[in-house]
């Protein structure tokens, strides 16, 4: 299987009404790359998301795709953080959706490979915040995207919970090896899925630390993990006294 | 719903009927029957007036203009208010237009027309049109602006078609409002409709009834509001109703 594409981002400059949000930002990642943007709330992540999806524009600079503009790249998968189903279709319409070719068994395997099984015909406000997250997940996944990207995904959700979909979203993106960015304010996050974190700060937002994290994210183990995060945690408080 | 709960809102509803016709009974029987004749005498005259005369003419015409006049208004206060709504150029425009139409008297609006197109049919469904329409438009205007950009978003993300965010993203964010049109706008049109066929019409319910009013017809004139409002209550129970619950099921207070 091929991999995902590489990024190149250049902000010149976006503000929000008067407010300069980027200025002369730059961020690339590699093909197969997952990299965990990390910041505090409201310094710029989910805008970042937002631009590499495609859906934010108003901004000086380019966001390349394997070198094409984010808005004319194939569509991307993309969970959010409040899962953005669609209330009135149920659960399988809402991933009929993006995947209109996909027959009712494509999409049964799709939801099942998430770990939601017998609630196709179920109304998105009969599941759990969980179920829904991994319904958002499956959508996302059901695209075959080559760039999948995660905006908070696990926000809001007890730690079990939280854990199941990281491990899932780990041994979908290795199979797939496709490129994912993470947006998150959690270091564990980082830990668990990233192969590089990027810790954000400041208006404009700049990069305080760009970090290679050490081996493959479904190979770490737990004690790895509890040490990347560790150290995803030092240059935090370095980089943000 | 669940078919439990659908059999108790049945129930109710029937006892509420019942209710509503023993309170009418008992204030028959102590009033003159001259002034409010009873439930059961009032039926024995739909059925006559139903053998006899012209109640099922009279209700037929009716109701053609009124479903003419309905469906018109329809479709051209949601394409109206969809352009209103999406574009603040047409909202700046035509908005102001949209306010006087709300706010001019019903009547007027039905005496010119009769004016300018004669005591003609399409005189009177054009004055139910421009009588209705202005209504439809707010209300779907106001359902257009409060589409959620969330969903936009997402539509934008997945590079959906033009055509499913049309029918997928917009158009179920529409169906409340478009309910509430067809809703207030059914009880609105039935009433303009009577009430223009009083002042310029030689023919349907509003016609009829004025008809016994002057001959001081009470029994005539509750046999026709009788039915009237059996084919509302029919309405609303076996079509507005059903497709409401059908359409908003994936709301949590109609499921």
């Amino acid at each position: 299987m091929a991999r995902g594409p590489g990024i190149e981002l250049g902000i010149d400059l976006l503000r929000f009404g008067t407010r300069v949000l980027f200025q002369d930002f730059r961020l690339q990642v590699a093909p197969g790359e997952t990299l965990a943007l990390i910041g505090p709330s409201g310094v710029g992540k989910s805008t970042l998301i937002r631009i590499l999806a495609g859906v934010e524009r108003g901004f000086d600079g380019q966001a390349l795709i394997d070198g094409q503009p984010a808005a004319l790249a194939p569509r991307p998968g993309l969970v959010f953080q409040d899962a953005r189903l669609l209330p009135w279709a149920t659960c399988a319409e809402n991933l009929a959706l993006v995947s209109p070719e996909a027959s009712p068994a494509t999409i049964a395997e799709a939801m099942a490979a998430v770990g939601l099984v017998g609630v196709e015909e179920d109304w998105p406000r009969q599941l759990s915040g969980g179920m829904q997250r991994r319904l958002g997940l499956a959508r996302a996944l059901l695209v075959n995207p080559q760039l999948l990207l995660l905006d908070e995904p696990f926000v809001s959700l007890d730690r079990a919970v939280v854990r199941e979909l990281q491990a899932l979203v780990v041994g979908l993106v290795a199979r797939s090896r496709a490129t994912a960015v993470l947006v998150s304010h959690d270091p564990g996050d980082a830990a668990r899925l990233a192969h590089r974190v990027v810790l954000l700060a400041g208006r404009p937002v700049r990069i305080v630390a760009d970090l290679a994290l050490d081996g493959a994210p479904e190979q770490r183990s737990r004690d790895m993990v509890l040490a990347l995060e560790s150290r995803i945690e030092t240059s935090m408080l370095e980089a943000v006294p | 719903m669940r078919p439990a709960r659908l059999g108790i809102e049945v129930w109710l509803g029937g006892l509420s009927v019942l209710m509503l016709l023993a309170v009418w009974q008992g204030i028959a029987m102590v009033l003159d029957s001259r002034f409010l004749p009873s439930p059961v005498v009032v039926a024995g005259h739909i059925l006559f007036l139903t053998q006899k005369a012209h109640l099922l003419p009279d209700f037929g015409v009716t109701l053609a203009r009124a479903a003419c006049g309905f469906a018109i208004a329809m479709v051209l206060g949601t394409a109206a208010g969809i352009a209103l709504g999406r574009s603040r150029l047409v909202d700046r425009l035509f908005l102001n237009w949209v306010v006087v139409g709300m706010n001019l008297p019903a009547i007027v609006i039905a005496i010119l027309c009769y004016i300018w197109l004669g005591l003609t049919d399409t005189a009177l469904v054009l004055a139910v049109v421009l009588n209705k329409t202005p209504l439809v438009i707010t209300q779907i205007r106001q359902g257009v602006l409060s589409f959620d950009p969330a969903y936009d978003e997402f539509a934008a993300a997945y590079r959906l078609s033009r055509r499913d965010r049309f029918w997928n993203i917009q158009v179920p964010q529409l169906v409340p409002y478009l309910l509430t049109a067809g809703r207030t706008g059914l009880s609105l049109v039935w009433k303009i409709v009577l009430v223009f066929e009083v002042i310029g019409s030689d023919s349907g319910v509003g016609f009829r009834v004025s008809l016994f009013f002057q001959f001081f017809d009470l029994k005539g004139i509750l046999a026709y509001t009788t039915v009237f409002v059996c084919i509302v209550m029919a309405l609303e129970h076996l079509f507005i109703g059903p497709l409401e619950r059908r359409l908003l099921a994936w709301r949590a207070d109609r499921g």
